[in-house]
C-alpha cells in the first residue's frame, strides 16, 4: 500500500492548477462574461512567476507577480469586451493566442533555468503521520489556497449579499443595470479576478508542478478548465470533484507504466482531453439543468440605454 | 469624455478601414516591442515585413504560406458568421493529412495518376470526419463545440505522433519519428519552376471564387448571413440551426483537411510529428481580418503569411525568438477586434450634448 501516498500526491499536484483557474473562471462566468482566454492567462501567470522567483529568489513576489500579470490580461479582456463591446468568443481566443506568443517570448531567455519548488508547510509531529500526514498537511501553500478560494466562492455566492448580486448581473443585466447596480463594473471586478485566479494557476504549474519552464506548458489545461466550470454547472462544490477527477486521469499515464500496462504513452496521453469531451456531453445533454444552472446572460454584450 | 454613440447604419468606410487600422497600429506596437528587445524597430521590423518579400523566391514563398491559411479561413468564415465556432481546424487539418497521407504510405510504390485525386478525396474526408465529431456532439448531445473541437486538436495532434512513431515509422530510415517519404505520384506538382508553389495555391484560389458565390448567390449562404446576424429571425422563418452546425463543421473540417493533406504532399513530402506551425488557429485571425469575406481572407492570408516568413527571417538575421510571430498575431487580432467597435458606433468626445441623435 506504500504506493498510495506518492500517488495521491500526484493527484493533488496535477488537480491544483485545474481548480485555481476554474474557479475564477467561474466567478467571471457568473457574472455573465465568457473569457476562453484562461489557456493565455495561464501561460502569462507561468512564465511571470517563473521569471520572477528566478531573478528575485523570493516565491513570493514570483505569485504576487503571477497574480498581477493574471489580472492585466484579463482587464485587456474587459476592456476589449465590456468597454469596447467586442465579440467575447473571439477575443478569449486573441487573448490565448497573444498569452502563447507572449509567454514563449518572455520565456526564451528562461529555458533550461531550475529553481527550487515551492516549499512544502508542515506541521512538526502531524505532518509526520502514516498517509494521512503527508497528503492532508504536507503540501504546499498554493494547494490549501485552491482549497481555501473555493470554499470563499461558495460562501461568496451562497451567502453573500454582494455574491447575489454578482449572480444578477449575469442573469438579468438589464434588471441589474434598473435597479441600480453597475453592471460593467461588477463585470470588470469578476472578470479581473478570473485573470487573477489563472494566473495563479499558471503559477503552480511553473513554481511547484514542474519547477521550470517551458513553452505552451499549460497544454491545454486552460481549455480544461473551462469545461470544468460546464461540468460543475457552475457550482463551486461539483468544482473540486471535477478538478479532482481530472487530476486523476492526467497522472493516469504516469503510474500506468509502472502498473505493467503496456499502452503507447501517445494514448495515455490522450486520456484527459478525451475525458474532458465525454464529461461535457454528459452534462451538456441534461438542457434543462444547464440552462437552470448556466447565467442567462452569458456570453452578450451590454449597453446601459441612454 | 469620450463616449460611443451607436450608427444608425453599419458603416461601410470603416468595414474596409479597419482591417488597415488594425494593421497600422500592431507595426506600431511591435516597433516598442522591438524597441524594448533591444532592436532598431525600423530595422526590426524592414527585416519583418519588407525583406522577406522583395524577391521572386520570396513571394513565391508567401504564397506557400498562405495557401493553408486561405483554404482553412474561408471555411471556419462560414462557420463564424453563422456563430459556430470550430477552433479546432488544427486537429482536422492533422487528421487530413494522416487520411491522405496514409493512402500515400500504402500504396507507397504506386505510379498511378489516381494517387493524387485519392488522396484529395480521402484528406477531405478525415477532416470532415473530425469536424463531425463536434458537429454530433453540439446537434445532439448540445455540447459546446469550441472546448470539444479544440480537445479533439489534441487527440489529433498525439495521433500522429503515435503513427510515425510507432506503425508508420519509415522502414527503411534511421529510426526518426518519420514515415516514408511519399511517392512521386503522391506529390503535388509545383506550378512555379525553381519555387515551391504547388497544385494546392491554385486550389485555394479555387477555394477563394467557390466560397464567394456560395455566400453571396447560395440558398444556404443566404441562410448563414441570416443565422448569423439574427438568430431569433432565423428561427422565425424556419431556418434549421442544427443544419448550420452539421453544414458549416463539415465544410470547415473538409478544407483544414485538404490543407493538411497539401502540406503534408506539398512542402513537406512525408508525415512527421509536426506537419503545422498552428496554421488552424492561425486561420481565424485570418478569417476576421478578412472580415469573414473570402476576397478579404484572401488579402488576410497573405498578411498573416507574411508574418510568419518575417519571423523566420528575423530570427535567423536578428536572433529574436520565433514566438514574436504569435505576438505580432494575438496583438493585430486584438486591434482588429477593438477597431470593429467603429463600424458600429461613433466616438463622440464632450458631454452627452447630442442625446437627441442617439435614439
Amino acid at each position: 500500500m506504500e504506493w498510495i501516498v506518492p500517488f495521491t500526491l500526484t493527484v493533488i499536484t496535477a488537480s491544483t492548477p485545474l481548480l485555481l483557474a476554474a474557479s475564477g473562471e467561474l466567478i467571471t462566468e457568473k457574472s455573465g462574461v465568457l473569457n476562453l482566454g484562461v489557456e493565455g492567462m495561464m501561460l502569462v501567470g507561468a512564465i511571470t512567476g517563473f521569471a520572477v522567483t528566478a531573478s528575485s529568489g523570493s516565491a513570493v513576489l514570483g505569485i504576487l507577480a503571477a497574480v498581477v500579470a493574471g489580472t492585466l490580461m484579463s482587464l485587456i479582456f474587459a476592456f476589449l469586451t465590456l468597454t469596447l463591446m467586442a465579440n467575447q468568443v473571439a477575443t478569449g481566443l486573441a487573448l490565448t493566442i497573444f498569452g502563447v506568443g507572449f509567454s514563449a517570448l518572455v520565456g526564451s531567455g528562461f529555458v533550461g533555468f531550475a529553481i527550487d519548488p515551492l516549499p512544502a508547510l508542515s506541521i512538526p509531529g502531524i505532518s509526520a503521520i502514516p498517509i494521512i500526514g503527508p497528503i492532508l498537511f504536507g503540501q504546499d501553500f498554493l494547494v490549501y489556497l485552491s482549497i481555501a478560494a473555493v470554499i470563499g466562492i461558495w460562501w461568496f455566492l451562497v451567502k453573500s449579499r454582494a455574491g447575489l448580486i454578482l449572480k444578477a448581473v449575469g442573469d438579468s443585466h438589464h434588471s441589474a443595470h434598473a435597479i441600480g447596480y453597475s453592471v460593467i463594473k461588477i463585470r470588470y471586478l469578476a472578470t479581473m479576478f478570473g485573470g487573477a485566479m489563472a494566473g495563479l494557476g499558471g503559477a503552480y504549474l511553473s513554481l511547484s508542478y514542474t519547477p521550470m519552464w517551458a513553452e505552451n506548458m499549460t497544454a491545454g489545461r486552460g481549455w480544461i478548465a473551462l469545461a470544468l466550470v460546464v461540468f460543475a454547472t457552475w457550482r463551486p462544490g461539483r468544482l473540486v470533484a471535477g478538478a479532482y477527477m481530472f487530476g486523476l486521469i492526467s497522472v493516469m499515464q504516469l503510474h500506468a507504466q509502472g502498473a505493467g500496462i503496456h499502452v503507447p504513452s501517445q494514448f495515455m496521453s490522450m486520456l484527459p482531453y478525451l475525458a474532458t469531451v465525454i464529461v461535457l456531453v454528459i452534462i451538456s445533454s441534461d438542457r434543462a439543468k444547464i440552462r437552470l444552472n448556466a447565467p442567462a446572460c452569458i456570453g452578450q454584450a451590454f449597453r446601459a440605454a441612454q | 469624455m469620450v463616449r460611443l454613440e451607436p450608427r444608425r447604419q453599419h458603416s461601410q468606410a470603416m468595414v474596409y478601414l479597419s482591417p488597415v487600422l488594425a494593421i497600422l497600429m500592431t507595426l506600431v506596437v511591435g516597433g516598442i516591442i522591438f524597441a524594448f528587445m533591444g532592436k532598431n524597430p525600423f530595422d526590426a521590423l524592414y527585416t519583418f515585413f519588407i525583406l522577406p518579400i522583395n524577391n521572386s523566391y520570396g513571394i513565391s514563398e508567401l504564397f506557400v504560406k498562405a495557401t493553408p491559411l486561405v483554404i482553412i479561413a474561408v471555411g471556419l468564415a462560414m462557420g463564424f458568421r453563422a456563430n459556430v465556432w470550430n477552433i479546432g481546424a488544427e486537429g482536422q487539418l492533422t487528421m487530413g493529412a494522416i487520411f491522405g497521407g496514409g493512402l500515400a504510405l500504402y500504396f507507397h510504390d504506386s505510379e498511378s495518376i489516381l494517387l493524387m485525386p485519392a488522396m484529395f478525396v480521402l484528406g477531405a474526408l478525415g477532416g470532415a470526419f473530425w469536424g463531425a465529431i463536434p458537429a454530433l456532439l453540439r446537434t445532439k448531445f448540445n455540447a459546446n463545440e469550441i472546448l470539444t473541437s479544440l480537445m479533439l486538436t489534441y487527440v489529433a495532434t498525439l495521433f500522429l505522433s503515435f503513427l510515425v512513431h510507432g506503425p508508420w515509422r519509415n522502414p527503411e530510415g534511421f529510426n526518426f519519428p518519420e514515415s516514408r517519404p511519399f511517392p512521386d505520384a503522391g506529390l503535388l506538382p509545383i506550378i512555379f519552376e525553381g519555387s515551391r508553389v504547388h497544385l494546392g495555391t491554385a486550389v485555394a484560389v479555387f477555394v477563394v471564387i467557390a466560397g464567394w458565390l456560395l455566400l453571396s448567390k447560395s440558398v444556404i449562404g443566404f441562410q448563414l448571413r441570416v443565422v448569423g446576424k439574427a438568430p431569433q429571425a432565423a428561427r422565425h422563418v424556419g431556418f434549421r440551426q442544427k443544419r448550420m452546425v452539421w453544414f458549416t463543421l463539415l465544410l470547415g473540417g473538409a478544407l483544414a483537411g485538404l490543407a493538411g493533406l497539401f502540406e503534408v504532399s506539398g512542402p513537406i513530402g512525408q508525415l512527421q510529428p509536426s506537419i503545422s506551425p498552428g496554421y488552424g488557429f492561425t486561420a481565424i485571425i485570418v478569417a476576421f481580418l478578412g472580415r469573414l469575406h473570402p476576397v478579404g481572407i484572401l488579402f488576410g492570408g497573405l498578411i498573416m503569411a507574411l508574418t510568419y516568413l518575417g519571423g523566420e527571417l528575423a530570427q535567423i538575421t536578428l536572433g529574436l525568438p520565433n514566438a514574436v510571430t504569435g505576438l505580432f498575431q494575438g496583438i493585430l487580432l486584438f486591434f482588429l477586434l477593438a477597431s470593429d467597435v467603429l463600424t458600429k458606433y461613433r466616438i463622440r468626445f464632450g458631454s452627452i450634448a447630442a442625446k437627441g441623435r442617439t435614439a
